[in-house]
């Protein structure tokens, strides 16, 4: 027996040591942190207590960063699962049909190889390949539009306010949508090919059996979905920061972004620690009433 | 007499223009990339559409050598390898343990690893960055690799917990009976039979130690950090200071040379990441 605790203690005890230094640790003294004034150049700092919440509820930069995330928490996880499921449904039963049953197209093999060559991209490159796309003379949006005739539309996409965040936000669902399709693909080939026999018997089309068959077997998988699309919401800060900056001006800015900033360019690290911590919380509401809001219609299986 | 309907055609000819459409939008922009890595300056400012007249291999000789790609890839290629193994080996190691021994404790571990998985790693990123310089590990490639590794834990013992767990318990009893211990019967007999199971996460660790960005430019700040920079962060500094000197060409050559090497990796593995897919669905 003590030889068993002692085997457990030495596989565990690397790994729990490894991840309290860099996880855990780290998560725990953001609290701390968060009530202080520390501009991290000196030891020193003073406990302010609830003052840095305060400033924060009135930091116009803060709420209005935080406002293109709530933004993204609202389009991006919808907007990516349904041209996922759309997608996903085309590949596994948009092919012919006949007595058999539905088939799904030909090359979907191949289809789904390529859908997932943005999830293998580094979030860097991505970046750095769509703030070229986005170029006023050289990018390859412009260059599109005008070789189209429709030089009208062609305009500095990331320098214009009014489109920065959009030009941001179509990125992310560029680069998350491919992996959903793979992912509810899989999904799909996993429902029997009998229930959709039996539907297309009783005269079901093909939209009514994504919504009525497909969409609620697939339930947990949608979830598991939504929620990873969130913590994307939530983030964003990668793609933003590599893109626009956050500018012109503030006009694409996320939370994350002015965190970064705050602690790595202004150094008041007991600030940006206030903004980390009041994300925290956002998280875990955001899940947990999401947990909450989709759990009631999930079906019975 | 009518000819009776034919709507078996109809559909699948729309499906196609869909899905194709989709390619075009996801492949597009990398050739785009690849294509306008062997063209001059000149080219790709006046026709962003055009062939290059004659291919231009020397930006690809520019961005490896003189904007340092070269460099920062090797940097990549060794933080990833290093911390790509210690996240298997302690991953497994503690993934095994949680899997199929009974301890006080359990959950509570369990949990702590596994809640890691819910939350921005940029939450913690004040505090992370001076555990990492008060331990004298900042612009290192080996504190690089240990805060990897850290954060790439949650995903490996999520995954690898249910792995185990899967695995039937007969053989491990049946290898204890013959007087195998508990370290024996982990190297000889669990970890081979896991191994499936530690391939996809291997592939899916590779790809989010590769690709990440924010705990780098964070990390690797500080004198002669540029040095040990990893890819992802000097193709992001080589964007900036290529817009400065107009030297487009070799920008586009870095992000080729930064891209190609893993879509290669991937598509001949992609059997592989599909079916890790497919069962990391089930839990």
């Amino acid at each position: 027996m003590r030889g068993k605790r002692l085997f457990v203690a030495t596989f565990l005890g690397p790994p729990l040591l490894l991840y309290g230094v860099f996880v855990l640790s780290p998560y725990a003294q953001a609290f701390p942190i968060a009530a202080t004034d520390w501009r991290g150049l000196t030891p020193q700092y003073d406990f302010v207590g609830l003052a840095n919440v305060r400033r924060l509820a009135g930091d116009g930069l803060f709420w209005n960063a935080l406002g293109h995330n709530a933004l993204l928490l609202l389009l991006l996880p919808p907007a990516t699962i349904l041209l996922g499921l759309f997608l996903a449904s085309m590949l596994s039963v948009g092919g012919r049909r006949d007595r058999a049953g539905v088939h799904g197209v030909r090359g979907a093999a191949l289809y789904r190889i390529v859908y997932f060559f943005p999830q293998v991209l580094s979030v860097a490159v991505i970046g750095v390949l769509w703030k070229q796309i986005y170029a006023p003379t050289s990018g390859l949006l412009n260059g599109v539009l005008r070789a189209v005739g429709l030089d009208a539309l062609a305009r500095p996409w990331l320098g214009d306010p009014r489109f920065s965040f959009w030009c941001v936000a179509l990125v992310l669902l560029w680069s998350n949508a491919g992996f959903y399709v793979v992912l509810f693909g899989a999904a799909m080939q996993a429902i029997p090919r009998d229930i959709y026999e039996a539907a297309l018997l009783d005269g079901a089309t093909r939209a009514t059996t994504l919504f009525r068959v497909t969409v609620p077997l697939l339930w947990d998988t949608v979830q598991v979905a939504w929620v990873y699309l969130a913590i994307v919401a939530i983030d964003a800060f990668a793609v933003v920061q590599i893109i626009t900056d956050g500018g012109p001006g503030f006009s694409s800015d996320v939370a994350g972004l002015r965190l970064y900033k705050t602690a790595f360019a202004d150094a008041q690290f007991g600030y940006a620690s206030t903004m980390g911590v009041a994300m925290f919380f956002l998280t875990l509401s955001v899940a947990a009433l999401f947990l909450r809001v989709t759990r009631r219609d999930r079906p019975e299986t | 007499m009518t000819v009776p309907p034919r709507p078996g055609r109809v559909i699948p000819v729309l499906s196609h223009g869909f899905l194709a459409g989709w390619a075009l939008l996801t492949t597009l922009p990398l050739l785009w990339a690849v294509l306008s890595s062997f063209k001059t300056d000149n080219e790709i400012l006046t026709d962003p559409w055009g062939l290059p007249s004659r291919p231009r291999p020397e930006n690809w000789a520019r961005a490896w050598d003189d904007a340092h790609i070269g460099r920062y890839f090797l940097n990549s290629a060794i933080v990833v390898t290093g911390a790509l193994t210690l996240t298997m080996i302690l991953g497994a190691m503690a993934a095994y343990v949680l899997a199929r021994y009974r301890f006080p404790g359990r959950r509570i571990v369990h949990l702590a690893f596994t809640g890691g998985m819910m939350f921005p790693v940029f939450l913690a990123l004040v505090p992370l960055f001076f555990v990492v310089r008060d331990l004298g590990l900042l612009g290192t490639l080996p504190g690089l690799i240990l805060v990897y590794a850290a954060y790439s834990l949650p995903f490996t013992v999520f995954f690898l917990t249910a792995f185990f767990r899967t695995l039937p318990a007969t053989v491990a009893e049946a290898a204890m009976v013959d007087g195998c211990g508990d370290y024996r019967l982990f190297f000889r007999v669990m970890l081979p039979m896991a191994r499936p199971g530690l391939v996809s996460v291997a592939i899916f660790t590779f790809l989010f130690q590769w690709n990440q960005y924010v705990l780098p430019i964070v990390l690797m700040q500080g004198e002669g950090a540029e040095r040990r920079w990893v890819l992802a962060q000097g193709l992001t500094a080589l964007a900036v200071n290529e817009g400065y000197r107009g030297d487009y060409s070799g920008l586009f050559a870095g992000m080729t040379i930064a891209m190609l090497p893993v879509l290669l990796g991937y598509v001949a593995f992609h059997r592989q990441v599909q079916s890790g897919l497919a069962a990391g669905n089930l839990h």
